[in-house]
């Protein structure tokens, strides 16, 4: 699909956010909900990966390490799929502003640099609307490499692409996954209008940028709800 | 010397047939990364048909006579992987996923054995039979109202088989059989969860003549064989059979 939620005359919005991991993008779409719960607006957040059905075959294919580039992408197509009819549509439907943490395009740059042919990754998410504002984070690979390293000395197998085996060393195969992801993703930016966030600022400077920009480009008054949320 | 005597039986010394490589192998579509369709020398054989139509009955008899005939062979079949066979069954009880999800669960769990068993099987030289194929997947969305385009495109992942038989056996015939068999019809072969009608009978029926209407719509693209699966099971036997020998001729 090549129309976003707004164009398509839902009266609620999308708003995604991308980046690399280590990026900070989940500490920045967590203020950005925060920030809007406390006005009293209607929210909803969903996470990558996280529908309830779809979880245990895909945390077995994981461990187990079972999964191909096919089946990979099949299982996230899968667990997107359920979370977008069954959450994000009717919520979209009831007016709501749903954030998401990663969205088609995760699976766009994941897919492709693990060898699946781009068309046939793309056609299989086209049932997906666009999301009205997607943020892209930006760091450099050096700064995201680090966060991660730092937090996780730990990495996980397909998190540090070895099924690729581009690299014994699962530091150096992580780096050069990171690095092939990225590229993806600003392949991608101009074509899907990422907003680009310099994810090397403070925190506070980049949701600054971010809070700014969704108040310019959406009215935010229309999305208030009837219920006062609870703290 | 040694004399043969009347009761030693002659064993068969028929001579086993090598099969003739399959000419062009393909995929239907965008297909998969790093797979080498030339070293792909086995036969991929498909048997596609209604729950009660004589599947697994005919399926059963073909490893048997291909094994007596000196071939290998790899059996695979729709939910039958490592990867979400239980996760899928589990989900299907509880009714709770909407049809894209669901298509795609099946396409995970497909996509698991075409890597896992039937490539592998191929390239071992083996004779792959498939209980039902992509064609079973495709029907039943397309009857859930999935866009066909999305579907020719997901399923491009799918080798095209060397021979595809769909044993089509009429609705009421089906409900005989299913019956005779545990006296119960599947909530998903009725297709339930479609609201054709509460009388599980009647959504049977019902279900059954759409799937096979969209069975007949694909044909015309992939080009199956279409069985008289209202026969005996030996005169089906026997046609498969002859229809077999021709494609390990490569004729």
């Amino acid at each position: 699909m090549t129309k976003t939620f707004s164009e398509l005359g839902f009266p609620g919005r999308l708003i995604a956010v991308e980046g690399l991991d280590g990026s900070g993008k989940s500490t920045q779409i967590y203020l950005l909900k925060r920030w809007l719960e406390l006005q009293g607006l209607k929210v909803f957040f969903s996470e990558w990966n996280s529908s309830e059905v779809v979880k245990s075959a895909t945390s077995k294919g994981k461990k187990r390490e079972l999964l191909t580039p096919t089946t990979f992408s099949l299982i996230h197509a899968t667990d997107f799929a359920d979370r977008y009819e069954r959450q994000l549509v009717p919520l979209l439907r009831a007016g709501y502003l749903v954030l998401c943490d990663r969205y088609i395009f995760t699976a766009f740059a994941r897919d492709i640099v693990r060898g699946c042919q781009p068309e046939w990754v793309r056609g299989i998410y086209n049932f997906a609307a666009l999301p009205d504002l997607t943020f892209f984070f930006r760091a450099r690979l050096e700064v995201s490499l680090q966060r991660i390293l730092d937090g996780r000395p730990q990495l996980k197998y397909f998190e540090a692409g070895m099924d690729l085996r581009l690299s014994a060393d699962p530091y150096e195969s992580f780096k050069i996954f990171q690095g092939r992801i990225l590229e993806q993703y600003l392949a991608m930016s101009t074509e899907f209008d990422f907003l680009v966030i310099d994810a090397n600022e403070p925190i506070e400077a980049q949701q600054s940028v971010v809070r700014r920009l969704l108040a310019d480009r959406l009215d935010l008054g229309a999305y208030i709800g009837n219920r006062v949320p609870v703290t | 010397m040694v004399k043969r005597t009347a009761r030693s039986p002659r064993l068969h010394s028929r001579r086993i047939v090598v099969p003739k490589p399959t000419a062009r192998r393909r995929f239907y579509g965008h297909g998969i990364c790093s797979v080498d369709l030339n070293k792909l020398v086995g036969k991929l054989i498909v048997v596609e048909g209604a729950d009660g139509s004589g599947r697994s009955t005919q399926i059963a008899r073909l490893v048997e006579w291909l094994e007596g005939s000196g071939h290998a062979t790899v059996q695979v079949g729709l939910k039958r992987s490592t990867l979400v066979s239980e996760e899928l069954d589990q989900a299907k009880r509880g009714n709770i996923l909407s049809r894209t999800t669901l298509s795609l669960f099946y396409a995970t769990d497909f996509a698991d054995q075409l890597e896992n068993a039937i490539l592998p099987g191929l390239r071992a030289g083996a004779m792959v039979l498939a209980d039902r194929y992509i064609y079973t997947l495709m029907a039943r969305d397309l009857v859930r109202g999935m866009d066909e385009d999305w579907l020719k495109n997901l399923y491009g992942m799918a080798i095209v088989p060397d021979s595809v038989f769909y044993l089509n056996v009429s609705p009421e015939e089906l409900v005989q059989r299913n019956f005779a068999k545990d006296f119960a019809l599947d909530y998903w072969e009725s297709g339930m969860d479609l609201g054709l009608s509460r009388d599980m009978f009647d959504s049977f029926l019902k279900y059954q003549a759409l799937v096979e209407k969209q069975f007949r719509r694909l044909q015309q693209t992939y080009k199956f064989t279409i069985l008289d699966g209202n026969r005996s099971p030996d005169a089906v036997t026997a046609e498969l059979k002859k229809k077999i020998e021709a494609v390990l001729l490569g004729r």
